[in-house]
Formats: C-alpha cells, structure tokens, sequence
C-alpha cells in the first residue's frame, strides 16, 4: 500500500526530495558543523578527530576584551538604525499616498526604489570618494563655514555610526515604504469621504484616518525588525569598514570573518556565530510569538 | 486609491501643504539621483581634468569616452563583468525554477512527509549554521575556486518557497486535474499547466534573485581565493574600492595603453557606471511586479 503511494507520487515526490536533499545539504549539515564550537577543529584531520574542549571557546569569547566592544556596536548600530530607519519610511509613504498627481507619485516611487537595487559595493563606491577628505561633503561644509579643516568622515571612529545609519535610510526608505503605500491604498475610501463630509482638515484625515488604518501593519513591521535585530548588514560594513573606525564598526558578524576566514581561527569564530545564532533565535521566536498573538497569524 | 475620491479631491486648490510635500518630495528624489548622477558626470569627464581644476558637478566639462574605452580594455574588467553576467544568468534560471519547482511539490496536500518537509524548511528560517561551518563546507565539497559554489549555494531558500507556495495556492485545481485526468504527471502539469500562469510571481523572484546574484560580492571575497579570473565585478570593485589595495589599483589599471587623460579615479567613476548600468535598465520595466511580490511575500492575512 505505501509502496504503491510512493510509486504513485514518484513525480511528486521526486520534485520534493530535491528541495530537501538541497536543504539537508546547505542549511542542515552547515547547523552539525556548529558542533566544533565545542571541538579544537584544524583542516588537518577530519571532524571527529577534533578534541573535544568543552565550552572553552565560548569562554574565551566571554573573556575576550573585544566581546564588550562588539556587542556594543552590534546592538549600537541595529538600534539606531531600528529608531531612525523604522519611522522614515512611514512618514514618507504617508506624505507621498497625499500625493494627487498619480503621475509624479509614480515618479517619485521609482526613483525612490532605485537605490534598493543598488549594491553595497557601488554606494560605498560614491561615499568613500564625497566623505574623503577632499570629497564634496567636505567641500561644502568648509565653503558654509561649519567645519574649520577637512575632515575624513570614514576615519573617525565617532562618526561611523551615524554614516551607516544614513547611508542605510538613504539606500532602502523608498523600498520600506512600498508595504505602507500598500496598506495605505487599502484603507476603505469611504472612510475619506465620511472624513470630507465632516469637514475633517488634511492633517485630521492623516491623524485619524489613515494612521489608524495602517497601525495593524507597522505593528507587524516593527516586530519583526525587532526579530531581526542582529542583522547589522554585514554587505555595507563589510565595505565601509577600514582599520582607523575598527573601533565602532566590528559588529558581531564582521568579527566573526575577521577571525574565522582571515585568521583560520575556525573553532573560535564559531562559537561567536554559535552564540550570535542563539541570541537571534530568541529574538526572532519572540517576534513571531507575539506576531502570532497580535494577529492570530503565524510570521510566515 | 479609486477613482471616486480623487475626482472629488481634484476640485480643490493646491494648499500650503501640497507646496511643502511636493517640494520635499522633489528634494527627496534629487537626493537619491545627485550622487549617482555625480558618478555619471565624472565617468563622462577627463580624469586629468578632475584632478586639475576639481570636480564637476552638473555636466562634463571636458567630455570624453575615454574612461569607458578603457573599461573594456581591461581584460580583468571585461572577465570579470563575463563572470558576473554568467553567474546572473545561471544562478537566476537555477534558483527561480529550483525553487519554484520544490515549491509546488509542497503545496500538495497528498505529498508523503509533507509536514516533516515543512517543519524542516521552517526551522532554517529562524536558525542556521551561520558564516564559518557553511564556509567549511563549502570548502569540503570542493566548492571553492569553483563557477559551481555561484549556483548551487544560493539556488534555494525557503522565503521564497513560501512565496511561491502563497502564489500556487491561488491557481485553481481544475485546471490541474483536467491534466491529471489525461495521464499528465506532476512535473508536466509543473512545467505546462503552473509555469505558464505564475508569470508575476516568477518575474519577481527573478528580480530578487537576478539583483542579489548581479550585486553580491561576498561570494567573490570569502570562496574564490586563487582563481581569481573567476571574480565576479563587484568583487573586482570591492577590492578596488574598500579594501586597503586601493593603491593597487594603479597596478590593475595599468597595463593596457597608457592614456593621458584617464586616472584610475576616472576609470573607477565608469566601472562603477557600467556595473549599475543593468540594474537601472531592468528594473523599472518589472517594477509592478516586485510591488506585487513584495505584498505576496509580506505576512499572512
């Protein structure tokens, strides 16, 4: 009977297993090899091979006087970009969806996308040359005045957080913004017209009418940033990052290929991601549990 | 928005705020374009006129195309762009029908283990193996140094099963079943029945995934390690522009004719233009699609 279903959904199943033996392969045996946290593994001799230490690279971790330093700048830089690039996108999708010229709105949203598909490598292209020392940002602040000498901005270590949250907003606000223009666009028309009628004001409409129709949306939204918390976007540190503003750039996930890929330290490193998986987990399951009870539905 | 309340809305005057947020909005919108724009500028201009009498800001003061002529001399710069075109190509046409292909198995309810399938996709959502244990094995499969670790690392990803799973799960099943009844199996009624309707959804996964495999250059930094003609062009660029070997540059750039009028900032201002240059043109032709998929792929209900 079973051998017959089988047979049956050869096809089927066939087409299933493929997706599985690719996920066994890529996602599953990546989550094994977790395990020479635990181990002194070396590319020398195979995995078993490897000594067993126990929690000692984990503890190392902990002693290091780099883990204070990193879990300052991971949650330093997720949160701010979470305080500054969460709310951006909100208030521009309101501001454009009161755009009545459905030709410049379009306009505006496109050109406002672009800059999502652009890659990190491109845009760190053109901060590295306008934030330099002679570069326009530069130019222009020693022409108003507000800078005495030039200052190269990717240098100072007290700068680079505030250059990776704007260059993050400056690179995804419009993108953000296309679930909101969304639930904007589904709020029921008539509750406009019901608002006109009242003789509601511009303002009113936006206050009373359009936050409350996309409150159930930024709720969801913010969680799951909150969820994802951890994901500093290793692509734009990885290219901003230099030795003179190592200082507040090292994010855990930058340490991590630091150690791991650069200095082979293989073990080491993945105890640090062991540990950045751990802390990822909780927020993420956090996020979905309280999703799941706000909405009634699960995350995904 | 429909059409009732704009018509409505249309009678009115453009009030103090309309002023202000159309103004901000073009603000806005000259914000995102200026510095690609500046880019632009300086690609089209004499590198050794930029250096002499500082930048240009609006338009070319010494236009010349020289800066691009010497792009596709480079031959590191052609491969490269060859290898980013050809992991773009692969890699998308392997992830898009890979995983829309899993993705319809797993929408059918009769599938055997279905449950453990998807609890086992589930799970990769919210933990993984992280960068190292997925580099060392990449490195045991004797992926590195090889086009391969392109396709098959980024061929699948249960996100974007789910989407295609939401999108499948609309199509009705009698046009199915109607196939079924003529002796079609499955990965016919896949490639026949599904494919041909799931257009929108597959254009906008193709756009995710064709934008990731052009934009990436993590793959070049941690697994090409000595075959480095198989550097795609943002990890050339990468090289070039973060990383300390900037003073490199002059070495890479300099064998080929030696031109007067090209410093390696110029060239850099034009392999920057050329890289972008795809991504600009194929975008907003699929822009309602990507609107739609985002929607699709959002949460739930």
């Amino acid at each position: 009977m079973a051998i017959r279903k089988v047979v049956a959904q050869r096809y089927l199943l066939a087409m299933a297993l493929a997706g599985v033996a690719w996920m066994f392969i890529f996602n599953y045996l990546p989550m094994y090899g977790l395990l020479i946290a635990f181990r002194n593994y070396s590319i020398t001799r195979p995995f078993s091979e490897a000594p067993y230490v126990g929690l000692l690279h984990f503890r190392a971790f902990f002693a290091d006087p780099n883990f204070p330093l990193v879990m300052r700048n991971t949650f330093g830089i997720s949160s701010l970009k979470l305080l500054v690039g969460f709310p951006i996108p909100i208030v521009f999708a309101v501001l454009l969806s009161e755009i009545r010229h459905s030709g410049f709105k379009r306009v505006v949203q496109t050109i406002t996308y672009l800059p999502h598909f652009l890659s990190w490598v491109i845009l760190g292209g053109i901060m590295m040359h306008w934030l330099s020392d002679i570069g326009l940002i530069n130019r222009l602040l020693l022409e108003f005045g507000l800078l005495d000498e030039p200052v190269f901005f990717l240098a100072e270590p007290r700068m680079f957080w505030a250059i990776a949250v704007a260059s993050e907003v400056w690179k995804e606000t419009g993108f953000n913004a296309i679930i909101y223009l969304a639930a904007i666009a589904g709020i029921d028309p008539q509750l406009y017209e019901a608002a006109d009628l009242d003789g509601a004001s511009r303002y009113q409409k936006i206050r009373h009418v359009t936050l409350p129709g996309i409150t159930g949306t930024i709720v969801i939204l913010l969680v799951l940033n909150v969820g994802y918390l951890l994901n500093t976007n290793f692509d734009q540190i990885l290219v901003l990052t230099n030795q003179l503003n190592i200082d507040t750039s090292n994010v855990l996930d930058l340490y991590v290929y630091r150690v791991g890929i650069q200095s082979a330290r293989y073990s080491f490193s993945t105890a640090i991601g062991f540990f950045r998986s751990i802390i990822a987990l909780i927020l993420l399951i956090s996020a979905s549990v309280t999703t799941r009870r706000l909405t009634g539905h699960s995350m995904f | 928005m429909t059409a009732a309340p704009k018509s409505l809305r249309r009678k009115k005057h453009l009030t103090s705020f309309d002023v202000a947020n159309y103004s901000m909005m073009i603000v806005v919108c000259f914000l995102i374009v200026y510095p690609l724009w500046y880019t632009l500028v300086h690609s089209f201009n004499d590198g050794t006129d930029t250096v002499l009498r500082g930048p240009v800001y609006f338009l070319p003061r010494l236009p010349t195309l020289e800066n691009y002529v010497a792009v596709f001399e480079n031959p590191e710069i052609v491969a490269a762009f060859g290898v980013s075109a050809a992991r773009t190509a692969f890699g998308t046409v392997a992830h898009v029908s890979f995983t829309a292909m899993v993705a319809y198995a797993f929408t059918k309810k009769r599938l055997i283990g279905r449950r453990i399938w998807l609890s086992m996709g589930t799970v990769t959502l919210f933990f993984s193996g992280g960068l190292i244990p997925t580099y060392l094995l990449v490195r045991q499969l004797g992926l590195i140094d090889s086009f391969l670790v392109y396709i098959l690392v980024p061929m699948f990803n249960f996100f974007h099963c789910i989407i295609f799973m939401n999108f499948f799960r609309t199509i009705p099943v009698s046009l199915e079943e109607s196939a079924q009844i003529d002796g079609a199996h499955e990965f016919w009624i896949f490639t026949h029945v599904i494919v041909p309707l799931s257009k929108p959804v597959l254009a906008t996964i193709a756009l995710f995934n064709g934008v990731f495999n052009w934009n990436d250059y993590f793959y070049g930094v941690i697994y090409i390690n000595r075959q480095t003609w198989l550097l795609p062009i943002q990890t050339f660029l990468f090289r070039v522009v973060a990383s300390s070997q900037a003073h490199a540059m002059l070495n890479i750039y300099s064998h080929g004719v030696v031109r007067v009028t090209v410093t390696p900032e110029s060239i850099r201002m034009a392999t920057m233009m050329v890289t972008t240059f795809p991504v600009i043109c194929v975008y907003p032709f699929l822009q309602r699609y990507f609107t739609k998929g985002m929607l699709l792929g959002s949460i739930k209900g």
